[in-house]
């Protein structure tokens, strides 16, 4: 049975590998693989704040990870700032952005939240594409350096690694502090029960607005070690199918878990990690499982699978109870 | 002067090739409130469909035909056998839409390769039509009176006809229209059926000014997007007047500010989302 205390030593245990990995698996290639999942971690769980937690589903939350990353490689690489300077333009023109696009955004609610994130998102895209003189256009950006902070050489592989390691740490703890302080828990009940929370006189648009902030926050982190990692970026981060792969984490890992997003990163970059290896058809396949899990797993690909091992359990058992919530197609709207 | 005329036909095109795709889309979300996602795919998947149905040695209206009639069964066979599944569940929609716009992207690129290919234009529809010193394309003459046409059909349609008087209940109040014996499922699939066969005809239409390629369907989704936003949900005028918005702002955009073009389309949607966030012809919040 799970008591507290089998918890902890399973959570230490899964914090000794994340640590212990770089000694583990000694080829660069998989600590790389290991960095883009951390990444893509830290910006899945920027969705979630939004999705799991703030009931707004977001289809353009690549737009973050991707304004982020050019700034920061424009800034050093082409407009002559420093490391730390570039930075921090960075993230605070992506928060700054993210406080405009959730003024937007949230003038609606449900499908026309999804509508207007979704639309925001491809415009910046098609900026990025067509903005060739500042942005490179389809080429991209590249020329940026990883920078020395304190010392650390960030081209090392394994420090790298243990850098993009440090923010998902900080990012969880900071994330599960804003969940657990009245704010969070006040996002969660307009994500509930938004006429109630109205009629109890929260703000509600004000709670749903600084969540999106935040998010947009951690998303711009998300792309900052996005344009370390890359020292390069191109239209791909802004595109659908950048938001789509981040909302695919959270769905696959259950919405609405604090750590769900980080397994779910890991499923989906290594599936995309080994399904280019052999076929060239990853959106084919990125399709297939979005289908795949509104039909047959709406509880998402983790829950999911053990309400199914659960349902298998009944079955041998010959017991019957019903479990498993819908977390995705509540309806939210 | 003449840049002016000019651009602003072409900004007339473009806007009555986005007025195809956004009716249909407008009405399917008014009507069932399905953010149909794959919309832009079934533009894209209609064209490539012409597009073969020429080279297999069918005539230009031979091609907008089956374009349409393929992307109509297509739409049709999502419509009964996933999306009806999912009846009630707006957000499992919008994700399944879009999975399959996924797969349709995709296996576009499988079968007809990554290169952009033009779609021939008609014979009979060459050449340019000369006022004075000004010389525009008859196609795309043509192309505006289409859109303009359909305009008219539609209005016709929704505001004339019995079918849609049925379609105006089930948007204003489905759960009323359902009591008073209005057969919503069968409405909902005409709906459907209608819009993506309006999508797929309009990207056979498309192809000849903006060819087919890799990418057309996320180009003109978002614009279908804005044009619904600024438009209002579900009303005809709102995504016509929608359009031609859009189609104005992105002609004259692309040739005065050609890197610009883009960043000029975040201005109606601050505009209208700040002061009037139904929608120009809205009656409900989007």
């Amino acid at each position: 049975m799970r008591t507290p205390t089998f918890n902890w030593v399973l959570w230490l245990l899964g914090l000794a590998a994340l640590l212990a990995l770089p000694w583990l698996v000694t080829s660069e290639y998989y600590i790389n693989i290991a960095s883009q999942i951390v990444i893509a971690a830290i910006l899945a769980l920027s969705l979630n704040l939004l999705i799991g937690f703030g009931g707004m589903i977001s289809l353009g939350h690549a737009a973050y990870l991707g304004v982020s990353a050019y700034l920061a490689i424009y800034m050093t690489a082409h407009a002559g700032f420093g490391q730390l300077s570039g930075a921090l333009i960075a993230i605070g023109s992506t928060t700054a952005l993210a406080m405009l696009f959730g003024y937007l955004s949230l003038r609606a609610s449900g499908l026309g939240f999804l509508m207007i994130t979704l639309a925001l998102g491809q415009i910046l895209w098609g900026i990025a594409y067509r903005w060739a003189s500042l942005t490179g256009g389809d080429n991209g950006l590249g020329g940026m350096k990883r920078p020395h902070p304190f010392g650390l050489d960030l081209t090392h592989p394994a420090i790298f690694y243990y850098f993009v390691l440090f923010f998902l740490g900080l990012a969880l703890w900071c994330i599960a502090r804003f969940i657990q302080s009245g704010l969070g828990q006040s996002l969660q009940g307009t994500r509930d029960q938004p006429r109630r929370m109205r009629a109890l006189g929260y703000n509600v648009w004000l709670i749903q607005w600084l969540s999106f902030v935040f998010a947009g926050f951690w998303g711009a982190v998300a792309g900052l070690l996005y344009a370390y990692y890359h020292q390069f970026v191109s239209p791909q981060a802004l595109h659908l199918t950048t938001s789509a792969e981040t909302l695919l984490m959270v769905i696959a890992g259950g919405t609405g878990t604090l750590f769900g997003p980080v397994v779910g990163a890991a499923l989906v970059v290594i599936l995309k990690n080994v399904v280019s290896a052999y076929i060239t058809r990853w959106l084919i396949l990125l399709g297939a499982i979005f289908v795949a899990i509104v039909l047959f797993m709406p509880e998402g690909l983790l829950p999911g699978l053990a309400a199914w091992i659960h349902r298998l359990k009944e079955c041998l058992h010959g017991d019957k109870k019903t479990t498993g919530v819908s977390a995705i197609t509540k309806d939210r709207v | 002067m003449n840049f002016w005329i000019i651009q602003g036909l072409n900004g007339l095109a473009f806007g009555s090739l986005l007025f195809i795709l956004a009716s249909g889309f407008s009405l399917i979300f008014g009507l069932m409130r399905i953010v149909n996602l794959s919309h832009g795919a079934y533009f894209m998947l209609g064209a490539y469909v012409g597009l073969s149905a020429i080279e297999a040695g069918a005539n230009f209206w031979v091609a907008i035909l089956l374009g349409g009639i393929a992307i109509c069964v297509l739409g049709t066979l999502i419509e009964r056998f996933v999306l009806r599944r999912l009846n009630g569940q707006p957000l499992a929609q919008v994700l399944v839409t879009l999975g399959i716009a996924f797969i349709i992207a995709d296996a576009c690129v499988w079968i007809w390769t990554g290169d952009p290919r033009p779609v021939p234009m008609p014979a009979e529809l060459t050449g340019a039509f000369r006022v004075a010193q000004l010389a525009f394309p008859i196609y795309r003459l043509f192309v505006i009176g289409v859109a303009f046409a359909l305009a008219a059909a539609l209005w016709f349609l929704l505001e004339r006809s019995r079918l849609g008087a049925m379609i105006r209940a089930g948007v204003d109040d489905l759960a009323m229209a359902r009591a008073m014996g209005i057969r919503t499922s069968l409405l909902f699939s005409a709906v459907f059926c209608l819009g993506s066969a309006l999508a797929g005809a309009g990207g056979v239409l498309a192809g000849p000014i903006l060819s087919v390629y890799p990418g057309l369907d996320t180009d003109m989704l978002p614009l279908a997007l804005v044009v619904v936003i600024l438009g209002g949900v579900g009303s005809l005028l709102g995504a016509f007047v929608g359009s031609l918005i859009i189609g104005f702002i992105y002609s004259y955009g692309q040739a005065l500010f050609p890197d610009l073009a883009y960043v000029i389309l975040f201005l109606p949607m601050v505009l209208v989302l700040t002061l009037r966030p139904t929608g120009l012809f809205g009656r409900q919040a989007i």
